[in-house]
C-alpha cells in the first residue's frame, strides 16, 4: 500500500476532481467537465466511477462495489480489491454499511440514508447525443434549455413500439433545469434518483464529465400526457426471497428452457431470505 | 403599419471582399420578397445575415416582435434568436437534409417544432403532424417512415411542413427549388404557392431560378457583387428591367 498515494490518485488530482464533484453540486444535474486521469483498468470498466470514488474517500469509508446489482461480478471484484489495496479501507456486500457505494447499472433496493454516497459509473453522460452528435450544439442546447429533442426521442419511441421503449438510461429532468442521463440503470430504478437522501455522483472517464444530484434533488421523469412515465418491471415475483417490489433479472435454470425471476440487487434479496422470507424456488413447497 | 420586417444597411464584408453592402428594405406582413442573382452575387450572405445565421458587420435586421414590438434581431441575445427561430421564424434549406434529422421519422420531424415549444400530448402531436404530411401532399401512412426512404421532391415537402407546422409569421427560404427535377419543382412551387396565399405566408424568397420569384414574389430585388441593383415589383422587375444586369438577366442572356 505504501507505493501509492492513499486511494491511487494524487492530492492535486484529487483536489481537481473535488472541485468538479463540488460544482456539480452545486448546479444539479449539470455536466462538469474534469481532467480524466489514466486509471490502470481499461475505460469501460468505470474509470469515471473509480476516479470519483478515489477523490471522495477517506481512511474511515466502507466500500461496497455493485455491478447490474450484484457484488460478485468480476468488475465489481476488480474494483473492490483495487481500493482495498489502494486505500485499505474496509470494504462491504451490505448497502446499509457501505458509506460510499460504486455502482454500475443499477440503485439498490434499500433506501440510502443521509452520509452515505452512490457512485454511478457513466459511459455516455449527453442525453442528448443521439440525436445532435455536435458537442458544441449539446453544450448550447444545456445552456438555453432547449430540451424539445428529448421528447423527439420518447415520440419516435412511441410511433415505433407503440409505447415508450426506452427501459435504460431513461432521461429526466433535475429541479426543471437540467436534462440528465441517469447512466443505464433501468427506469424501474428511476424514482429512486429524485428526494434521496445520499449525495449521488456520476462520473464519466472516457467523456472527461461528472455530474451530482445533491441529497433530496427533484428529478422527474420525461414523459407525455397521454404516455406518463411507467416504472415498470417483469411482473412476478423474486423466485427466492418472494418480494413483489424488486428489480428482477430473468435467470436460465436449466438446458430445457426452465427460467426463473430473481432480484438484480444480490445484498437485498439475501437479507430478505436470511429474515425468513421465501420464494417458490426455496419456499417449503419447492423444498 | 408596422413592417413585420425592416432591414437597415446590412453590410457584410468577408476580409476585403464584398458578402453584401448597405441593403435595405421593408417586408410588410402578408408580402413575399425574392431575391435573385448569380451565385456569388451576396443573395445568400444577406439571406444567412437577415436569418441570424450570419453576424452583419453593420445594419439592423428589425423584426416585429409578437411580445416586445419591433426588435433588433442583430443585437437581442442568442437566447431570444434562437427562440424566435424555432417560432415565429423559420428557415427552408436547398438541401432538405440541412432542414431535416434524417434519423428521424417524418412524424417526429414535423413534431420536433411542436415539442420545442412544449406540446407534451403526443396524439396531439402526431394528429397535427399527420395533417401537416397532407397539406404537403404526403400520405398519411408514411408517417412513421425517415426521409431517407423519400424521394428528393418528398423531402422538400417534408421540409416545409416541418418548418411551417408552428404558424410561423416569417419565413426564409434558400432555393427551395433547387437541385429538384423540373417536374418536380413544378408540383414544389405550385404547392408553395397555395401555402402562401392560404396561409397569408411572409416570405423572403432567395433564388437564381426566376421562374419561383414570378410565381411566389410579391417585389423583388436583383443583388450583383453585394449590391441591389434594382428593386420594384415582381412583374414590373421582370417585364421592364431597367439596370443593364436585370435585362441580362431577365433575357436568360446569364445562365447560372
Ligand atoms: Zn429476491
Amino acid at each position: 500500500m505504501s507505493d501509492y498515494n492513499f486511494a491511487y490518485l494524487d492530492e492535486q488530482t484529487k483536489r481537481m476532481i473535488r472541485r468538479a464533484i463540488l460544482k456539480g453540486l452545486a448546479i444539479p444535474g449539470y455536466q462538469v467537465p474534469f481532467a480524466s486521469r489514466e486509471m490502470p483498468m481499461p475505460y469501460g470498466w468505470g474509470t469515471g466511477g473509480v476516479q470519483v470514488s478515489a477523490a471522495v474517500m477517506t481512511p474511515d469509508d466502507r466500500f461496497k462495489v455493485i455491478d447490474q446489482g450484484a457484488d460478485d461480478t468480476t468488475n465489481a471484484v476488480s474494483i473492490r480489491t483495487f481500493f482495498e489495496r489502494t486505500a485499505g479501507v474496509a470494504t462491504t456486500t451490505k448497502t446499509s454499511q457501505a458509506s460510499v457505494i460504486q455502482t454500475r447499472h443499477r440503485i439498490p433496493e434499500e433506501p440510502l440514508s443521509e452520509g452515505q454516497i452512490l457512485v454511478y459509473q457513466v459511459p455516455i453522460p449527453e442525453p442528448l447525443r443521439f440525436l445532435e452528435p455536435r458537442e458544441s450544439e449539446t453544450r448550447k442546447m444545456h445552456s438555453l434549455e432547449e430540451y424539445g429533442l428529448m421528447h423527439v426521442k420518447l415520440y419516435e419511441d412511441i410511433s415505433r413500439h407503440g409505447h415508450i421503449a426506452t427501459s435504460y438510461a431513461y432521461p429526466v429532468k433535475v429541479e426543471g433545469r437540467y436534462v440528465m442521463d441517469p447512466s443505464p440503470i433501468p427506469k424501474f430504478d428511476n424514482p429512486k434518483l429524485g428526494d434521496m437522501a445520499a449525495i449521488q455522483l456520476f462520473g464519466a472517464g472516457r467523456e472527461q464529465r461528472i455530474y451530482a444530484l445533491p441529497p433530496y434533488t427533484q428529478v422527474v421523469s420525461l414523459d407525455f400526457e397521454d404516455h406518463p412515465f411507467e416504472a415498470s418491471k417483469p411482473d412476478h415475483p423474486c423466485a427466492m426471497c418472494g418480494a413483489e417490489n424488486s428489480y428482477l433479472d430473468e435467470v436460465i435454470t436449466n438446458d430445457a428452457g426452465g427460467r426463473m425471476f430473481v432480484c438484480s440487487d444480490t445484498d437485498f434479496c439475501e437479507a430478505r431470505q436470511a429474515a425468513g422470507h421465501t420464494g417458490t424456488m426455496n419456499g417449503k413447497d419447492a423444498a | 403599419m408596422t413592417p413585420l420586417l425592416s432591414v437597415q444597411g446590412i453590410t457584410k464584408f468577408y476580409g476585403q471582399h464584398i458578402g453584401c453592402k448597405d441593403v435595405a428594405f421593408d417586408l410588410y406582413p402578408g408580402e413575399v420578397m425574392g431575391i435573385v442573382g448569380e451565385s456569388g452575387s451576396g443573395k445568400s450572405t444577406l439571406l444567412n445575415c437577415m436569418a441570424g445565421h450570419l453576424t452583419p458587420d453593420a445594419g439592423a435586421v428589425v423584426f416585429d416582435t409578437r411580445t416586445d414590438g419591433p426588435r433588433d434581431t442583430v443585437t437581442m441575445s442568442e437566447p431570444e434568436r434562437r427562440m424566435l427561430s424555432r417560432t415565429d421564424w423559420a428557415f427552408v434549406h436547398q438541401h432538405a437534409r440541412d432542414g431535416l434529422r434524417m434519423g428521424v421519422s417524418a412524424g417526429g420531424n414535423v413534431g420536433e417544432r411542436l415539442m420545442a415549444v412544449g406540446d407534451r400530448h403526443y396524439g396531439d402531436i402526431r394528429a397535427k403532424a399527420t395533417d401537416w404530411l397532407g397539406r404537403v401532399e404526403i400520405d398519411a401512412n408514411r408517417v412513421d417512415d425517415r426521409p431517407t426512404t423519400f424521394s428528393g421532391g418528398m423531402q422538400q415537402r417534408l421540409q416545409i411542413a416541418r418548418n411551417l407546422v408552428t404558424g410561423p409569421r416569417l419565413v426564409f427560404m434558400d432555393e427551395p427549388t433547387g437541385g429538384l427535377d423540373v417536374s418536380v419543382q413544378a408540383r414544389l412551387l405550385d404547392l408553395l404557392r397555395g401555402l402562401v396565399r392560404d396561409m397569408g405566408l411572409s416570405a423572403i424568397i432567395v433564388t437564381h431560378d426566376l421562374a419561383v420569384v414570378r410565381l411566389l414574389a410579391d417585389r423583388l430585388m436583383v443583388m450583383k457583387d453585394g449590391h441591389v441593383v434594382e428593386a420594384g415589383l415582381t412583374d414590373q422587375v421582370l417585364d421592364d428591367p431597367q439596370h443593364a444586369y436585370s435585362q441580362l438577366l431577365v433575357s436568360s442572356v446569364l445562365q447560372v
